[in-house]
């Protein structure tokens, strides 16, 4: 063991070498460099595998909507549903759906966009076997309870309501009448996908291949997907740049101190600490605009302290003492804007967003407040626990300032404590568990622009997202009613009184309607978010 | 010494076992992991059954645990969440994180050792109480706040260097975040060195090395740093296996795709997969440091002798 070489030279070599890569490094400054007309954005590492019917978080929804079209698309503006592939969607009775895909249409790879091609993604989506987890988005066609029991084996392998007519037509039977269903299709789980996906279903993980402006060309996963231009692209919305390359980032600190210094074009999620300064920083390239997410305070009626008659009122009054208004300015920096509704503004009058249907019971009122609260019989347990998960999206600030803002209202220190769950995982845990013994956070980001999925899948009874198992017959007549009729101002206003009900009862305490936040570099233009608060990338240029 | 290290060997599989198991217990213990996949909704009971089954969670702790540990010695670490081999995953974040305690290591001993060596020599003199008070503050600042103040300086103000490392994370990419991984454990090698030297000055062989008239070069090289570095090894070695796993921190300020962020995403997450198989390796590598810090010692000191 003697043959060790001496300290001395050993650490000489060291600082030669050391000296030697700092003498050859620094240099590298601009690296946001694809090559002209290509721009950097901001990414987060998907947290399944990128299948249209699998992707159900916005990270992976990006991508989706860059490189897929599907029957519909959500106008980046309005949020209203349009025909994209879809030449004509037919139906008498709001029941059997008669679809007609546009003529002209190939996937990247050159293969035609068929009726088949939707018929079959559709049915791999549905099929339990693939374990998708956007599935129940074909919960409505006719034959899903044979292709996704909710218990055992499949006994079939495909949708029984769908059916190939055509090479470019197929109909849709759905299992009760729905007068919205067209309007759902714009959604990422409804994409068309092309044969490679099921014959080399590896290959095509690596590289998704689809039919949208934009193509894959480089995936190292969880950490870069460069996209580039489909010059060949058949749509009206062709990209105006020649390409993205997305960049994941574990923190979006480091994403905007990027931005900052040059070395990233889009930051898509301003973080909160910066919120105070972003604006000087960015010079008027900041945007900040309301998006579809409504964060809602959800509360247990399983347990049956909560449930009794009477407890409305202890609900409505914990509504009114929420200074809203204030925890919007102070902690969110107008991010987010008090609700006083249950849907979101995105949607538009004519899609169902009423300003102010919440009334006087989202109305910061201290005395009233407290004043219900007794008349109600006082908060269950003589205490409230407020529940959230601590581990992302820093809810911490907003659920301690609720809580001070209860405590204030009802003149009690000790009325309402923060209850902070480890992780994610942890506490959807609990929520499925029925193990949350007081009021808990229930954010919601909506699938797609419609009055309905604000409200059926949260408030109906057994609904998939009803967290709190929430129930009325009144509510569930009203969505039953809602969707079945086939005007759609009429279906419009009896989900509006279905959400009256929620009101009264206070089934969820509205709290804000959540913007998104983007900042860019000067050498874009043109940069807005959609209503999923997503950057619309087909339509920035780049300088 | 061959007998040595086969015993050292031989220790290392009960605390191989038992950290594996634990880690294993302890992200069992949060809850169903398929729970969080989801997002905000819940998953339907159909699919999270079928990818329970799929991913071995339906079954008995201790039974997934035998299982997984077969399947470990094959060399099948399992499946993310996303759909990856952990394997894949492991293959490319560990070369990026071994590149950046490189380079953390390699400040440590230059920086460290010649810092301790020089204060060790002049103490109570400017230069040692300098450093004294220097080292003060990069042990009680957190290594966040260094990090965030570095990369606003160098990478923002000055544009020196891009703040964040670009997914290759070459050497030259690594310098200023390796500077700042090393930064307290810097401060505590300066430290150990000096007090080692400054102990040893009096030592009897130093004493004898003077007297023959060596050269002071000579002497401080080969028979004072030699003696001296043994407790400074001892700390370098056992920082290997810390600066790999602790450098989350690092990792997620300068954005660096290494084990900090599989391990930060995994546990996020709750992917038992990715968490108990990055954990497992970085119990190897603490063992393997280990063993080498033993094994240098008869290197470092001739009076040190194993049976």
């Amino acid at each position: 063991m003697r043959g060790a070489a001496p300290p001395r030279r050993t650490a000489a070599l060291a600082v030669a070498s050391l000296l030697a890569l700092t003498a050859t490094g620094c240099g590298s400054g601009a690296a946001a460099d694809g090559g002209p007309g290509v721009l950097s954005s901001s990414w987060g590492d998907p947290q399944n595998p990128l299948e249209p019917a699998n992707t159900n978080e916005v990270q992976g929804g990006k991508v989706l909507d860059m490189v897929f079209r599907g029957l519909k698309r959500y106008d980046p503006r309005t949020g209203a549903a349009k025909d994209m592939l879809a030449e004509r969607i037919e139906t008498e009775d709001s029941r059997t759906y008669a679809v007609t895909v546009k003529d002209g249409w190939t996937f990247s790879n050159g293969e035609k966009v068929t009726a088949r091609s939707f018929v079959d993604a559709w049915n791999y989506g549905a099929s339990l076997r693939n374990n998708q987890k956007c599935a129940y988005f074909f919960g409505y066609i006719d034959g899903y309870d044979q292709v996704h029991p909710e218990s055992g084996e499949q006994t079939a392998d495909t949708l029984s309501g769908l059916r190939v007519t055509g090479p470019r037509t197929f109909t849709v039977r759905l299992d009760q009448s729905f007068s919205g269903f067209p309007d759902t299709l714009g959604y990422a789980a409804f994409a068309p996908l092309p044969r490679a996906f099921f014959t080399d279903h590896a290959a095509w993980l690596k590289k998704p291949v689809g039919n949208g402006p934009y193509r894959v060309t480089s995936y190292v996963r969880g950490a870069q997907m460069s996209l580039r231009t489909w010059d060949a692209y058949p749509g009206p919305d062709k990209a105006r740049n020649r390409g993205v390359d997305l960049k994941v980032y574990t923190d979006s600190n480091t994403a905007y101190t990027d931005l900052m210094s040059g070395n990233l074009d889009l930051a898509d999620d301003i973080p909160a600490g910066q919120l105070t300064n972003v604006r000087s920083d960015l010079e008027g390239r900041y945007i900040n605009v309301p998006a579809g997410i409504l964060q809602t305070l959800a509360f247990p009626f399983y347990d049956g302290k909560w449930d009794k008659p009477g407890m409305e009122k202890v609900r409505t009054g914990l509504s009114m003492a929420i200074d809203r208004d204030q925890i919007s300015r102070t902690i969110f920096r107008g991010t987010r804007t008090p609700a006083t509704d249950w849907t979101s503004p995105v949607l538009g009058a004519a899609g169902g967003y009423r300003a102010g249907l919440c009334g006087d019971a989202c109305r910061y009122d201290p005395k009233r407040a407290k004043a219900l609260v007794e008349e109600g019989g006082g908060l269950p347990g003589g205490r409230l626990r407020l529940t959230y998960n601590a581990d992302t999206g820093s809810h911490k600030a907003w659920v301690d300032a609720v809580c001070h803002s209860i405590n204030n209202a009802l003149d009690d220190d000790r009325a309402c404590v923060a209850d902070p769950v480890g992780t994610f995982a942890d506490y959807r845990n609990q929520i499925s568990q029925k193990k949350i013994a007081g009021p808990f956070r229930a954010g919601w980001q909506m699938d797609y622009p419609l009055i309905q999925n604000f409200l059926q899948p949260l408030y109906y009874t057994d609904a998939s997202s009803n967290d709190g198992r929430w129930s009325s017959q009144e509510f569930d007549g009203l969505v039953d009613r809602a969707n079945a009729a086939t005007d759609r101002a009429a279906s419009v206003k009896l989900f509006q009184r279905a959400e009256e009900v929620v009101r009264d009862q206070m089934a969820a305490i509205p709290l804000w309607y959540q913007n998104g936040s983007a900042g860019y570099s000067k050498r874009l233009s043109g940069v807005e978010l959609n209503p999923f608060s997503v950057p619309v990338y087909d339509r920035i240029k780049v300088a | 010494m061959g007998q040595y290290v086969m015993r050292r060997l031989l220790q290392m599989i009960p605390v191989f076992a038992g950290a594996t198991l634990l880690i294993f217990l302890m992200v069992n213990v949060m809850g169903d992991p398929v729970a969080g996949l989801c997002g905000d909704k819940a998953c339907d009971a159909a699919t999270a059954a079928r990818l329970k089954a799929e991913f071995g969670l339906d079954r008995p702790v201790w039974q997934q645990y035998l299982t997984y540990m077969g399947n470990v010695f094959t060399g099948d670490f399992g499946t993310a969440f996303n759909g990856q081999e952990v394997t894949a995953l492991m293959a490319a974040s560990f070369p990026v994180t071994a590149r950046l305690t490189l380079v953390a290591i390699v400040f440590e001993v230059v920086l460290g050792v010649t810092l301790g060596v020089l204060t060790g020599l002049r103490r109570g003199r400017p230069v040692d109480t300098g450093v004294l008070m220097l080292s003060l503050v990069v042990i009680s600042v957190p290594t966040f706040v260094t990090g965030l103040l570095l990369q606003l300086l160098f990478g923002v103000r000055w544009h020196w260097i891009t703040p964040s490392v670009s997914l290759a994370a070459s050497y030259d990419e690594l310098i200023v975040p390796g500077l700042v991984l090393a930064s307290v454990s810097l401060a505590y090698v300066t430290r150990l060195t000096r007090t080692s030297i400054a102990e040893n000055l009096r030592a009897d062989h130093v004493r004898t090395a003077v007297a023959k008239g060596l050269p002071r070069r000579r002497v401080i090289v080969r028979h004072l740093l030699r003696t001296s570095l043994i407790p400074v090894v001892t700390f370098i070695g056992s920082d290997i296996g810390a600066l790999m796993g602790g450098a989350i921190v690092t990792e997620r300020i300068f954005n660096i795709h290494g084990v900090g962020f599989q391990l930060y995403q995994g546990i996020l997450r709750q992917n038992t997969q990715t968490v108990v198989g990055f954990v497992t390796v970085l119990v190897l590598v603490f063992l393997a440091a280990n063993l080498l810090v033993d094994l240098l010692y008869a290197v470092l000191d001739p009076r040190i002798r194993y049976a």
